[in-house]
């Protein structure tokens, strides 16, 4: 494996293991926060109840999402350093600002997990809010960064030489709208729906659990709104890439002509050699009309950038196509959840809506990894979007197979300890029977 | 202000940064030390105290080393690139060492009393030794000065591990190992409520004490051969703010034994902490005005003004969000 191969995998593994942490880390204080709104306004024990035990579980999760994140700072110099020496002044400014998004989160986070009987309620309940708020915007500052090496902006360049810059400038790249949107919506979502379903297994076993039917609905008034709403949002993502990423959605596509009325490819497995998309449904005209609202829009395709120039079309395209096919689920899903409250009907009752819902809970996690997969995987070879290449970034140490396989391997061992620590959490999970049946 | 006053003013921010991780962070990975020489018949108290006195901080605590890695390489590009080449495997070493610990211990502290506890305390407490030997030897390496670009050609152990696989690095590396145990025990006394467990910290606050002079003796020894920290050397003896630090380290040094000796516990933490402080900036002032010896400097690294200026802005109206909301955090679980 080469050097840069394997600083790309270490990346790669780093983020999308930090990813399912922040995500959690940037929703499940909401919800919290809701559960413990609902005690102080109507004195429902059960939601108290709820909030504590949900906050014990984020409480791990959080942890590790503090000590993956610390790792992926470090990262980005330990593999990337070119990139870093070249793009820390000029982005600089999101990373510090996120700074200080983690330093009041922690800070609450420790007040809001610890301080249970040491604040009155209203005060626990701020400080909830203030852990919600800094996780969410620690989630934008940062994909802002991401956003400025997708579409680089503020800076006049010289021949791959920086001439000047304006970091603000940088921070007001239009990537960063598209991307830092759809990040929140699907942290929302991913975290609203799993933990909808990892309640809704309880209650397709005892419907009268009061416990899981309050925390099913409160995730779900996070999850679903977000999870509808994905669909819209990533339509602007899409767009967005049509006019200022061509080289990303042609490989996200397959679309290897340049054409007008180009068509929609659902699924499929690209054959670059033959320039082919293999089992794939076409619907004509479809990717123009939805790349720039119009059918016979012309769409670039990969014919236009240098063949050394494409990204890896196959991840592209998967990814791609798992994301819509997920998301579209979790929004189906929801609304159907929705329209079930609309009607008034018991959600807890609705047991081919609960198998969904168990069906949905990893999804908005796979979903995203694969947003991102196409993100990253599809900005390449560049590391800066027509600035830098990811070969010209990497560290000159060799060897970095060793670092791949010691941080694969703590991460693999990681993933386990939580998913085993977090099933005893929720195994012990109390039986309280709901007593007034709405 | 200029471009030149505005790098200087960040690199003591930084300064200042790495002073608070110390201080604080330091003292969550002393009290991991004394978790595994936990021993005597208080041995699960001390254990308990040592965890309720991390759990509700340390995370926030954690944060300050991310504020220096983020200034690092928003402010001085060159000294963050050449910091993570040359010492890709200490620092490699070092994260796998907070993570597990950050891991075992939020991870034990969910499993109450069983095998499986004890386990994850184990992991925890191992993790919290290892950490800052590799930090300090980090900072050894810094010091030392050889922390230089790789040279073509030269091969793997000259560039990659021979800038921090020194006696002197190591001495650094047990030296705030001994330090943060030093810190934990000294802020344990003050965080115990029973007489017992105090007096319990005390000792070890005392022997730890010991310890700390003996291991920054021998890394004082080792900066004296020239060829193993010139700067550092000559920092600590020739430059004229030498006599005063040392004197002043020396005199906060005796006050924070002293302190312990006579149980006037709040006195010996501020003391110790002070202590710690003091030595940090000695070793700061003794290479200024390098940030890497022997060639990065504040001013030759600095990133343009454009950067530097909105750094201080955020800085500023940063601290006028973080100070309270730290101070309140405190206040909450460390005011006794
Ligand atoms: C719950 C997760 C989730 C779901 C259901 C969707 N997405 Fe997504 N998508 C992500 C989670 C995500 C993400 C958080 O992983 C990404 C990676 C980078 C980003 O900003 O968001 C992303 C990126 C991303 C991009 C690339 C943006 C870029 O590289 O600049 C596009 C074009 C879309 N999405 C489009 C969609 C569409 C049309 C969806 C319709 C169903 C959709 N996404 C559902
Ligand atoms: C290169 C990319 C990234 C870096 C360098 C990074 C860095 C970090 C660091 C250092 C922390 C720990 C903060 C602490 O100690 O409390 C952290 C946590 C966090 N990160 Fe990331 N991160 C990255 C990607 C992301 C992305 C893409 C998101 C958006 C979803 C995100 C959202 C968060 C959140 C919400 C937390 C707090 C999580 C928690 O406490 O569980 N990060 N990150
Ligand atoms: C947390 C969600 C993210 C995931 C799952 C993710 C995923 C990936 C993947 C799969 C790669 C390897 C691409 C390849 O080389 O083929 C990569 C590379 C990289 N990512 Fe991300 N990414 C995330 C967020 C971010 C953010 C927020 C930043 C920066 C602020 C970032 C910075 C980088 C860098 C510097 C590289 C290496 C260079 C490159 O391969 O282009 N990533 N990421």
């Amino acid at each position: 494996m080469s050097d840069l191969l394997a600083a790309r995998s270490q990346m790669a593994i780093s983020l999308a293991f930090h990813i399912v942490f922040a995500m959690i880390g940037i929703a499940m204080p909401v919800m919290m926060v809701l559960a413990e709104r609902r005690w102080i306004k109507t004195g429902d024990s059960v939601a108290l109840d709820l909030a504590k035990r949900w906050s014990k579980g984020a409480a791990i999760l959080f942890a590790v999402g503090a000590v993956s994140g610390t790792v992926l700072s470090f990262e980005l110099g330990l593999l990337w350093p070119r990139f870093m020496e070249f793009a820390g002044p000029i982005i600089g400014m999101p990373f510090s600002l996120e700074g200080f998004a983690f330093f009041t989160e922690a800070i609450f986070l420790g007040i809001y997990l610890y301080g249970w009987n040491r604040l009155p309620p209203r005060a626990h309940l701020l400080a909830g809010v203030l852990v919600a708020v800094s996780g969410a915007l620690s989630a934008v500052f940062v994909v802002i960064a991401n956003a400025w090496m997708n579409y680089p902006t503020g800076m006049v360049l010289d021949g791959g030489r920086v001439v000047s810059f304006d970091p603000l400038a940088a921070m007001a790249t239009p990537a960063a709208f598209p991307q830092t949107l759809h990040m929140l919506l699907a942290a929302y979502a991913a975290t609203g729906l799993a933990v909808a379903g990892v309640h809704a297994l309880f209650l397709l076993h005892r419907p009268d659990n009061a416990f899981h039917r309050r925390a099913l609905g409160l995730a779900l008034m996070v999850g679903a709104p977000a999870a509808v709403l994905l669909p819209v949002s990533g339509d602007i993502n899409g767009r967005f890439l049509a006019r200022y990423q061509p080289a990303k959605l042609a490989a996200a596509e397959s679309l290897f002509e340049t054409q007008s009325r180009a068509p929609l490819v659902i699924g499929g497995f690209p054959d670059v050699a033959k320039k082919e998309v293999r089992f794939g449904i076409e619907i004509p005209g479809g990717l123009s009309l939805l790349a720039f609202h119009d059918l016979n829009a012309q769409v670039t395709g990969l014919d236009r950038i240098p063949r050394d120039l494409w990204p890896p079309v196959a991840v592209a395209h998967v990814s791609f196509q798992v994301m819509i096919a997920l998301g579209s689920f979790l929004a189906l899903v929801s609304l159907w959840a929705g329209w079930t409250v609309v009607r008034r009907r018991d959600l807890a009752r609705q047991r081919w809506l609960l198998r969904a819902l168990v069906l949905a809970a990893p999804m908005g996690f796979i979903a995203t990894e694969a947003g991102w997969f196409l993100t990253e995987v599809g900005r390449q070879p560049w590391i800066i979007n027509g600035v830098m290449k990811t070969s010209e970034a990497v560290t000159p140490m060799p060897g970095l197979v060793v670092p791949l396989l010691g941080f694969t391997l703590l991460y693999v061992l990681l993933s386990i300890a939580v998913a085993w620590v977090l099933y005893r959490q929720i195994v012990r999970s109390p039986v309280v029977i709901e007593r007034t049946l709405p | 202000m200029s471009g030149e006053s505005g790098a200087q003013l960040i690199a003591i921010v930084v300064m200042l940064a790495l002073n608070a991780y110390a201080v604080l962070a330091g003292a969550d990975f002393g009290g991991g030390v004394w978790d595994l020489f936990a021993s005597g018949p208080h041995r699960e108290r001390q254990r308990r105290l040592i965890a309720d006195a991390i759990a509700p901080v340390w995370e926030a605590n954690h944060v300050w080393i991310i504020l220096v890695v983020v200034l690092l390489f928003t402010c001085f590009p060159p000294v963050f690139a050449r910091f993570a080449i040359v010492l890709h495997i200490p620092v490699s070493l070092m994260l796998i060492g907070i993570v597990l610990r950050g891991s075992a211990f939020i991870f034990r502290s969910y499993e109450r009393g069983d095998e499986t506890q004890r386990r994850w305390g184990r992991l925890f407490a191992i993790a919290s030794l290892i950490t800052p030997l590799l930090l300090g030897a980090i900072v050894g390496a810094v010091a030392s000065g050889q922390v230089t670009p790789p040279v073509a050609g030269a091969g793997f152990v000259a560039n990659y591990v021979t800038p921090w696989a020194t006696p002197f690095a190591f001495a650094v590396g047990v030296f705030a190992l001994c330090l943060f145990g030093f810190l934990a025990a000294v802020y344990l006394t003050v965080e115990a409520k029973e007489p017992d467990l105090r007096e319990d910290f005390r000792i070890r606050a005392l022997a730890s004490g010991v310890l700390v002079f003996l291991s920054a003796g021998t890394a004082l020894l080792l900066s004296l051969r020239r060829s193993a920290a010139p700067l550092m050397g000559r920092g600590l003896t020739e430059a004229t703010h030498a006599l005063p630090l040392q004197v002043s380290v020396a005199a906060v040094a005796v006050t924070a034994m002293l302190a312990l000796w006579f149980r006037r516990f709040g006195l010996a933490r501020l003391a110790a902490a002070a202590q710690v402080s003091l030595i940090l900036w000695g070793w700061a002032l003794s290479q200024y005005p390098y940030l890497i010896p022997p060639d990065l400097t504040i001013q030759a690294t600095a990133a343009p003004w454009v950067t530097i200026r909105l750094v201080l802005i955020a800085l500023g109206l940063g601290a006028v969000v973080l100070v309270p909301s730290l101070w309140y955090l405190f206040r909450l679980f460390k005011s006794r």
